[in-house]
């Protein structure tokens, strides 16, 4: 008999329901050790949000893993220089470590621009660089000053905290860069858009809803990012934040700092896509803004709108499991799977705060389990438990919903598929649609068997309705590309 | 050509300060992967939680299988005071929730720096889980509380991703199994398999193959009759069925009790033409401990390298099993015997179970079907030491030439190693250690290869240069079915060969004005 999935007593408190009344959840803490954690460090909480500046040089100080594992896997898109796309590293040897690695570093910063000719370097500083004490400050400043190029330590050892110490430490190397450009000819409507990394060229489908509206984007931070544009991005009359996790920080500081005032947004979902419009208008007080804002939203909830409607149909009912790595994201999810008829019965992020887990309680049917930092073994109790149709989270957690028969859709910085924006929606509701309604569930053991006990034996799911969801009805995000290039 | 040499502190002159787009992983990943093959072993990291969280996606995205890797999950604190705490922690709620047979605990760049005293902090915790699990079992005798679980054997590697690659994590790990377990079985509980006297079955410590190539070597072995320990096995672990229900540790992989054993083998077999130069290996240490015949060769890919596995498995059956091997080789001549003779790659004749010698004898014809496509086909290959040497052996007896032979390893034996397999690559190749893709790259224009075969790392290299890419080793992040990839025996190089010619031939369609569906 399979063992009963156990939760460990020092996880309980990070768990809760929605609808059931309960404390504040347990959360923001570094992970229990042994529990294995989903999350990851302070190293990669930098690295991705740093990663899609495309004209700067990323070196990893430390040996060879981290610099390995963040090579060219994420599906951020640049539309021109693709230097980011390497992995640079020291690849710290034993006598590195034992003599001290700033000589090393020198000497690869130094050959490695000289090479490649980049707008600025950033030095990621991994868990060894912390321990022996490397002064990587001091070689980035002489580095500087020899080739004339912002050279920026990113204190990320791993160690130091959880992953958002990591966007912090991101923040505050990105702000050594802004206020040094000439911001002269930018427009009185003007915004940079923070914490969207262009994955699948999200930034230019939301930069060409903006410029629709006659707003100028001074910046896009990181997404498609150029050294150059954030160097001058203070200049912008407001920051929208998404993914507020990782960019909040860089946010007051430019607010403290420059006066330029910051708004949250999200840009997946109609309703949270359809918000940030009009909260761009409301905030410039201009009618005619408000009425652009409006003629965007109408025209492209228009063009997928029909589509949506037809896979709600499909999708009605069905069960949802939602895993990420913060909690905006998670919220916007919620919505947009109401918008397709779906309910969310389990939720859970990486790093989301108080604050966070308790809109979700509010946001959440009763039932609805919400967990922080969670692990193997307690998302797939909770999947069981609440028998989802769709898991949406990260490549670690798609093995646990494939292996129990689960749809899912990868909601992580890894998808090559665009899910931002009007066109986001449109190609979420189809990734679902597809996996949720395939016919190879009808085969997996433990569908297989309830269809046995149901007495069922015609297939249950005969695969997406291939007339009804013509290619060409959405707009495609390529197109968008274009005109970010022209 | 001369062959790459590093230089006197082991680093790249063109690249003497820094790698760029590796052509290795750190040690724990391969840790981590040797431990998968363990049954019911969980693995846990000594060190921050980013380093399990990144191998365990860059491992899924390969086998496409749920990983779980424990982590010790280091603060600041930990870094300042020890990871003691966090290490008996981890421990317990690895117990907890796995309830593993045995815990692989690798230790990360950070505690190999801080110089954590792991058989100190393992010893301590033995002692307090032990004392604990004495007062449970009281407490069971007496009706208070449920038997406790069998404690985990706990396995320390040191991994310190500052000296070696994924290769030397993936060996170290084997070994670690091997010193830590081999000989510790009980006298009733030893010989769980052979039906021969006080001796376990084969042992084969068969490198990085994939979970399909595992499977095959047992087939392989299976045809000789013979049964064998592979050390380690994930052939089932990363390659699985979906599940009826949750499963927290997949079937197969060697178990604690095979491992046990190990030290009345028959004879140990050790692949990898790298590693066989390796000072300290499991096999040497089976050898030196326990007296276990040794047989260290080269990945069995090609017909030399399988030739070679052949006469090594023949050799140690016929040792033990005096008489069977001798009979088979007299009834050669008749039809009904399992077993026949054949001239061989070795310069001998070679005695192989007729299901294999037909396996052999379709390869041969397919390299004569074959040949006029290759001759003078020029190959980059890059990857792990022992996957290359493998590889560039096997090329040469097709026709292709591996012009270039990269490995991210050190270990500064790879050319030897090569050319003692395949003389006749010695002055015609260029053999690149501590390499990776910046210098593959750099050389590529000279070298106008016709295809890459490696990992999906060489993409980039291929892409730009208009010429196919053989998937095959770790990572293959680009295509379903790497865990399927197969390349040892005589029937996994069936199957590369089959995708190496064919990707020249697509290339060659493709690029025609013309477009012949008739070849």
């Amino acid at each position: 008999m399979p063992q009963p999935l156990e939760i460990l007593p020092s996880r309980a408190a990070s768990i809760a329901e929605a609808g059931k009344p309960g404390g504040p959840m347990n959360c923001g803490k570094t992970s229990v050790a042994g529990s294995v954690s989903q999350r990851a460090c302070v190293f990669c909480g930098s690295r991705v949000v740093l990663y899609p500046i495309a004209d700067a040089l990323h070196v990893v100080h430390g040996p060879i893993g981290c610099a390995a594992y963040t090579w060219d896997i994420r599906g951020s898109q640049s539309s021109g220089p693709q230097l980011f796309r390497n992995s640079f590293s020291t690849d710290m040897q034993e006598l590195d470590i034992v003599y001290g690695g700033e000589k090393k570093l020198e000497r690869a910063l130094l050959q490695l621009i000289a090479k490649h000719q980049p707008k600025a370097a950033f030095v990621y500083g991994t868990c060894i660089v912390g321990l022996i004490g490397d002064d990587v400050g001091a070689v980035c400043k002489r580095v500087a000053a020899a080739t004339g190029i912002p050279v920026l330590s990113v204190a990320s050892e791993g160690f130091k905290g959880t992953k958002k110490d990591g966007y912090k430490a991101a923040c505050e190397a990105v702000f050594h860069l802004i206020g040094t450009g000439d911001t002269s000819a930018i427009s009185p409507y003007s915004v940079n858009l923070m914490g969207d990394f262009n994955i699948a060229g999200e930034s230019w489908v939301i930069r060409g809803y903006l410029e629709r509206m006659g707003i100028e984007v001074v910046a896009t931070i990181t997404g498609d990012g150029r050294v150059d544009a954030i160097r001058r991005c203070h200049g912008a009359k407001l920051n929208l934040v998404q993914c507020s996790g990782s960019m909040t920080h860089l946010a007051k500081k430019m607010q403290s700092e420059y006066g330029v005032p910051f708004k949250r947004v999200s840009f997946f979902g109609i309703e949270d896509m359809s918000a940030a419009l009009y909260d761009v208008a409301k905030f410039f007080g201009s009618e005619e803004l408000m009425e652009k804002a409006r003629a965007v939203v109408r025209e492209e909830v228009g063009k997928i709108y029909p589509q949506l409607r037809a896979w709600r149909d499909d999708l009605k009912g069905k069960k949802a499991a939602i895993y990420v790595g913060g909690a905006f994201k998670a919220f916007s999810l919620v919505r947009a799977l109401r918008t397709l008829g779906m309910r969310t019965a389990l939720v859970g992020t990486q790093t989301g705060d108080a604050e966070d887990y308790a809109t979700l309680r509010e946001m959440c049917d009763p039932g609805t389990i919400i967990v922080d930092d969670s692990n193997p073994i307690e998302l797939a109790k909770f999947c069981l438990e609440q028998d989802v149709d769709l898991f949406i989270g990260g490549v670690k957690e798609r093995p646990i919903a494939y292996k129990l028969g689960i749809g899912f859709c990868d909601h992580n910085h890894e998808r090559k598929e665009c899910l931002a924006g009007f066109v986001g929606m449109a190609n979420f509701g189809r990734e679902v649609h597809a996996s949720v309604c395939s016919p190879v569930w009808n085969f997996v053991p433990r569908r297989a068997s309830r269809l046995r006990m149901n007495g069922e034996c015609r297939m249950q799911n005969v695969g997406p309705d291939l007339v009804s969801a013509p290619q060409s009805a959405i707009s495609n995000p390529q197109s968008a590309i274009g005109r970010a290039v022209a | 050509m001369v062959p790459h040499a590093p230089n006197a502190e082991g680093e790249h002159p063109d690249f003497p300060s820094g790698s760029t787009n590796p052509c290795k992983l750190c040690t724990p990943l391969g840790a981590c992967l040797a431990f998968k093959g363990i049954a019911g072993a969980v693995s846990l990291l000594h060190g921050s939680q980013g380093c399990s969280t990144y191998i365990r996606r860059y491992l899924i995205s390969h086998f496409r299988e749920p990983i779980d890797i424990a982590s010790t999950n280091f603060s600041e604190d930990s870094a300042v005071f020890g990871g003691r705490k966090n290490l008996h922690t981890a421990l317990d709620n690895i117990g907890r929730q796995y309830r593993p047979k045995l815990v692989g605990i690798a230790t990360t760049c950070l505690s190999e720096t801080m110089g954590e005293n792991m058989p100190m902090l393992i010893g301590e915790y033995r002692k307090e889980t032990g004392a604990r699990k004495a007062e449970t079992v009281k407490a069971a005798t007496e009706g208070v509380v449920e038997f406790p679980a069998d404690s985990p054997e706990l396995v320390h590697v040191s991994t310190p991703s500052f000296k070696g690659t994924h290769a030397e994590g993936f060996h170290a790990a084997v070994r670690a199994l091997v010193e830590t377990l081999a000989g510790t079985a009980g006298p009733e509980t030893q010989n769980p398999k052979s039906e021969t006297a006080g001796k376990s079955p084969l042992a084969i410590f068969p490198g990085m193959g994939s979970p399909a190539d595992l499977r095959h070597l047992r087939d392989f072995c299976a045809a000789w009759d013979t049964e064998i320990t592979l050390v380690p096995d994930y052939a089932e672990t990363l390659d699985g069925p979906s599940w009826s229900d949750f499963v927290r540790m997949p079937e197969g992989g060697t178990t604690v009790e095979e491992l046990r054993a190990l030290d009345r083998a028959v004879a140990a077999l050790e692949f990898g033409h790298s590693l066989a130069a390796a000072p300290a290996t499991a096999g040497t240490h089976l050898k030196a401990r326990f007296g276990v015949p040794l047989h260290r060769m080269g990945l069995p890919i090609g017909l030399r390298g399988t030739d070679a596995f052949c006469a090594a498995l023949g050799a140690s059956l016929s040792q033990n099993e005096e008489g069977r091997m001798q009979n088979s080789e007299s009834g050669s001549a008749s039809a009904t015997s399992a077993f026949c003779t054949l001239p061989s790659s070795l310069g001998r004749d070679l005695t192989l179970p007729r299901k294999l010698a037909a396996e052999r004898g379709r390869l041969v014809d397919s390299y004569v079907d074959a040949h006029k496509y290759l001759a003078g086909k020029k190959a980059v290959i890059y990857g792990e030491d022992d996957l290359v040497a493998g590889l560039a052996v096997f090329l040469a007896e097709t026709g292709i030439t591996p012009v270039l032979v990269a490995s991210g390893e050190r270990n500064r034996r790879l050319a030897e190693a090569i050319f003692a397999a395949a003389p006749e690559l010695r002055d015609r190749i260029e053999v690149r250690e501590g390499s990776d893709f910046g210098d593959i790259e750099s050389r590529i224009e000279e070298l106008k290869p016709d295809l890459l075969i490696g990992s999906s790392k060489g993409y980039k290299i291929a892409r730009s240069l208009g010429v196919p890419l053989v998937r095959c080793g770790f990572p293959v992040h680009d295509r379903l079915g790497s865990q399927r990839i197969q390349l040892l025996g005589y029937a996994g190089t069936q199957q590369l060969f089959d995708r190496i010619v064919n990707a020249l031939l697509e290339a060659k369609q493709e690029k025609s004005d013309i477009g012949y569906s008739y070849l």
